[in-house]
């Protein structure tokens, strides 16, 4: 999905010996680079304007892409992920190109990925649902060792790993995950880690690196910063069509 | 061994609202007060500030001004008898950190509880009979009535600017206001805020169903206004920004916009950041408190505050643990219902469900406030007989900031994720509001604080262990509720309606209700039933009183700012005037 049909390349790596880690190499790369070519699904004068904009030019650079932390099989299965979620139609870039697995990587490489604000003292004991997350896993280990266990999942149901699956079979898996029928450890919990990840990668303000040009915000009409609506704004907009070209933090610092 | 401070007339434990007023309140009477915070202060003019604050992943997702579980959290259990598992991160709720407290990042909604909600178990049994209440609901009056407590409302309200409309002004009920609430001496001091979109089609469909529609009560300061402590808060800017953030405008109440300028300047005042406090010094025999000991973050040394009065400020979870962790009144036994400490912890009951309409909504202009609410099931506002239940709550058309991560809505049926997703949200994120329904939630004999037995917070103290969990009662209660605002949903005659669930089951520590905890350390007039007397002083040392919602011997359908302020003024003004002249129990036991 991500790089492959941005880039009209395709898997021009397969016969390799090594074929999987070429593969992913390729595909880290070719996501980033994507995104300008992703930009062209704008249409004309909203990619004028983002080709304007400080930001865009910052995100388009394909080594700010580069993952901290994850390695390549792990960049390729949250691509697929984010990809699927998020997938590239009029309304905006795929999920990779609008930045959300560099978001990814970016939280799980950092203090939320490591553990900050966990407590983190044992005993450690399974409890209740409703006791919520009780492993002694860091964010960044939790998913790591998912991906590990969702690919050996769909290898042994699919054949192949996430990345290497069709759209429809990503969907299909994914749905299996979200249904809690995926037989794995922790399939259901893995499942919606990742799916709040993507949905705050894409909403959350560009300076973390998804959401790039705001079209996330575009897509709905959230107008961002300043957010000032006092003076007698408030009353003038209700129930008005309010058309404001969304500003994030980026664009006022 | 501590190292011991020079003696103080007045400590407080927490710089938040409570700490705020009562350190102010006795400054201002000439005592010298020392003010302990474990956290940080915040600048608004720099932590606050634009762009920075408009922040939601920053602030809403990863929860910046609140308390950090790797530091101190709290455990979990439904019953007596099970093992309590730690909240690892914060779920159903997350207690604020750092100097303003909870004052920082609350949304500024400031009710007063209801005339009978200080009288209920009086009240009930007046109405519906002296076996009515089921004997493991414990109910009790909390020693105070509204008439006592109106004029500290009235001060708390000044104090904050509260933009808002009076439905009843000294018995007299005006339409447009809340006209269940309780008589009020005087108007708000701002008139309310501007109505969102969502708020004039909920006040329309509930006047249509004989409800009675008002604009929320709010500390988000409809116009700029100078308190009478001489501080001057800016107009509300409709950022949708509130809950969980600073307010960049200084428009809403908060210590940092109403009292600390003042205060911070007095000689007579001292804040302490970064001051832990671990233990209340506790003289059994003599009845008296000497001060606290505290640990100083930025060094590691332990330190002795002596003070002749201590003031528990903090949180409900801080106030009990620090009661039972200094041996301080009997902890509550639920086997045998005696004991007081930890006693009638209470939260809320809250459901929700989404209206899907053709209207321009504009989610993202919004203040902390919902816009409209009606009050008719409230309380004992209505008629509890053969409905099984007491207790009620507030509805309202809910409408405090667009933020984009969280605050969408497609219709039910729509999937999770793909194109078909991104288009439905896509169209309806402008054309969406909750209706919420925000429920009371009685005492039960199980559920109360005490000290866990297996987890310990990094500087090596037990945890507060929370046992609790819903009942009949409140199961039936939202049931209602819930029916309630579907009625007033279908009289909007929607586009579309999300599900509507009424809270059942176990009570779930992960799920987002209310920030709203209370009990641990009620008030009341027995000394076998409670902690603290009507002053909020310690029926076992005379020279503790004990602030916040902790005090509260059960909780009301509303959010709890407006009556832990008036019960904040309500208790300075006895210990300045009366205390302080003739130290003693001002209750006789």
């Amino acid at each position: 999905m991500s790089g492959e049909n941005s880039t009209g390349i395709k898997k021009t790596d397969e016969k390799r010996p090594d074929e999987g880690i070429a593969r992913r190499s390729f595909l880290t790369g070719a996501g980033a680079a994507g995104t300008a070519v992703a930009a062209l699904t704008l249409p004309a004068a909203e990619e004028a304007k983002a080709q304007q904009a400080p930001a865009a030019a910052a995100a388009s650079d394909p080594r700010s892409d580069s993952p901290l932390i994850l390695n390549a099989t792990e960049n390729a299965f949250v691509q697929a992920v984010v990809d699927t979620f998020i997938p590239a139609d009029g309304l905006s870039p795929s999920g990779t190109d609008c930045g959300v697995a560099v978001f990814i990587d970016r939280q799980l490489a950092g203090a939320y990925g490591r553990g900050a604000k966990l407590y983190r003292s044992g005993p450690y004991f399974k409890g209740k649902p409703e006791h919520g997350y009780q492993l002694p896993l860091t964010p960044y280990e939790f998913i790591r060792a998912g991906i590990a266990d969702a690919n050996a999942w769909t290898q042994k149901t699919y054949g192949k790993e996430f990345d290497r699956l069709t759209p429809a079979q990503r969907d299909e898996a994914l749905k299996v995950m979200d249904a809690g029928k995926a037989e794995f450890i922790n399939a259901k919990m893995f499942f919606e880690q990742l799916y709040a990840l993507t949905i705050e990668g894409f909403f959350a303000d560009p300076i973390y690196g998804g959401n790039r040009n705001k079209v996330a915000w575009k897509m709905i009409g959230y107008p961002g910063l300043p957010a000032n609506y006092g003076g007698g704004k408030a009353l003038e907009y209700r129930g008005k069509k309010v058309v404001l070209e969304p500003k994030s933090i980026g664009d006022f610092s | 061994m501590a190292i011991r401070l020079k003696e103080v007339d007045a400590v407080t434990v927490g710089v938040g609202w409570t700490g705020s007023i009562l350190a102010r309140e006795l400054t201002k009477a000439g005592l010298t007060v020392v003010g302990l915070e474990r956290g940080a202060n915040q600048s608004p003019a720099q932590d606050f500030a634009l762009p920075g604050i408009r922040d939601e992943f920053k602030y809403r997702l990863r929860t910046e001004l609140m308390q950090d579980t790797a530091m101190e959290t709290l455990t979990l259990r439904h019953a007596p008898g099970e093992t309590a598992l730690p909240w690892r991160r914060w779920g159903a709720f997350s207690p604020g950190d750092g100097v303003g407290g909870a004052g920082t990042h609350w949304n500024g909604v400031t009710w007063r509880f209801l005339p009978t909600d200080f009288e209920i178990r009086s009240h009930l049994t007046q109405r519906y009979g002296r076996n009515a209440i089921p004997p493991e609901m414990t109910l009790q009056d909390w020693g105070v009535t509204y008439a006592e407590l109106e004029p500290y409302f009235d001060r708390f309200e000044k104090l904050c600017g509260v933009s808002g409309k009076a439905g009843n002004l000294g018995g007299q009920k005006i339409e447009g206001g809340n006209i269940f609430e309780g008589p009020r001496a005087a108007e708000y001091p701002n008139k309310p805020l501007t109505m969102a979109q969502c708020g004039l089609i909920f006040d329309k469909a509930t006047k249509g169903l004989g409800m009675h529609p008002f604009p929320i009560p709010s500390s988000n300061n409809s116009a700029a206004y100078t308190n009478p402590e001489g501080l001057t808060l800016g107009a509300c800017q409709y950022c949708g920004h509130c809950e969980f953030f600073g307010c960049e405008a200084n428009s809403k109440a908060s210590p940092h916009t109403c009292i600390l300028p003042v205060l911070l300047k007095d000689p007579k005042y001292e804040l302490r950041t970064n001051a832990y406090v671990n233990k209340i010094i506790y003289d059994k025999a003599a009845r008296k408190v000497s001060g606290v000991t505290y640990i100083d973050r930025r060094t590691g040394e332990e330190y002795e505050q002596p003070a002749n009065i201590v003031l528990l400020c903090a949180y409900p979870f801080n106030n009990t643990g620090l009661m039972l962790m200094s041996g301080i009144g009997a902890p509550y036994d639920p086997g045998t219902g005696q004991g007081v400490v930890g006693k009638n912890y209470c939260y809320q009951v809250t459901s929700n469900m989404q209206i899907f309409v053709d209207d321009e909504i504009n989610p993202f202009i919004g203040t902390g406030v919902s816009p409209c609410a009606v009050d008719d099931w409230q309380g004992d506002n209505f008629d509890h007989g053969g409905l099984g239940f007491f207790g009620g709550g507030f509805i309202s058309a809910a409408q405090t900031g667009g933020r984009p991560i969280q605050v969408r809505a497609v219709p039910p049926g729509t999937p999770r994720w793909g194109s078909e997703w991104k288009k439905a949200t896509a169209q309806w994120y402008n054309h969406f509001f909750a209706i919420n329904t925000h429920g009371s939630n009685y005492p039960h004999r199980n559920n109360y604080l005490d000290l866990d037995p297996n987890y310990k917070d990094a500087i090596g103290r037990p945890l507060v262990r929370m046992t609790f969990n819903l009942f009949e009662n409140d199961w039936k209660m939202s049931a209602f509720l819930t029916e309630k605002a579907v009625q007033i949903g279908r009289a909007i005659n929607p586009r579309h309606m999300g599900n509507a669930v009424p809270r059942r089951g176990n009570f779930d520590g992960r799920v987002g209700q209310t920030v709203h905890n209370t009990g641990g350390t009620i008030m009341g007039a027995d000394p076998r039933t409670s902690v603290v007397n009507r002053y909020l002083q310690s029926w076992d040392a005379d020279n503790l009183f004990v602030m916040g919602a902790s005090v509260f011997a059960h909780n009301g359908g509303y959010n709890p700012t407006g009556t832990v302020g008036a019960l904040a003024y309500w208790s300075a003004r006895a210990i300045v005037q009366d205390y302080v002249k003739m130290p003693g129990p001002l209750v006789r036991a």
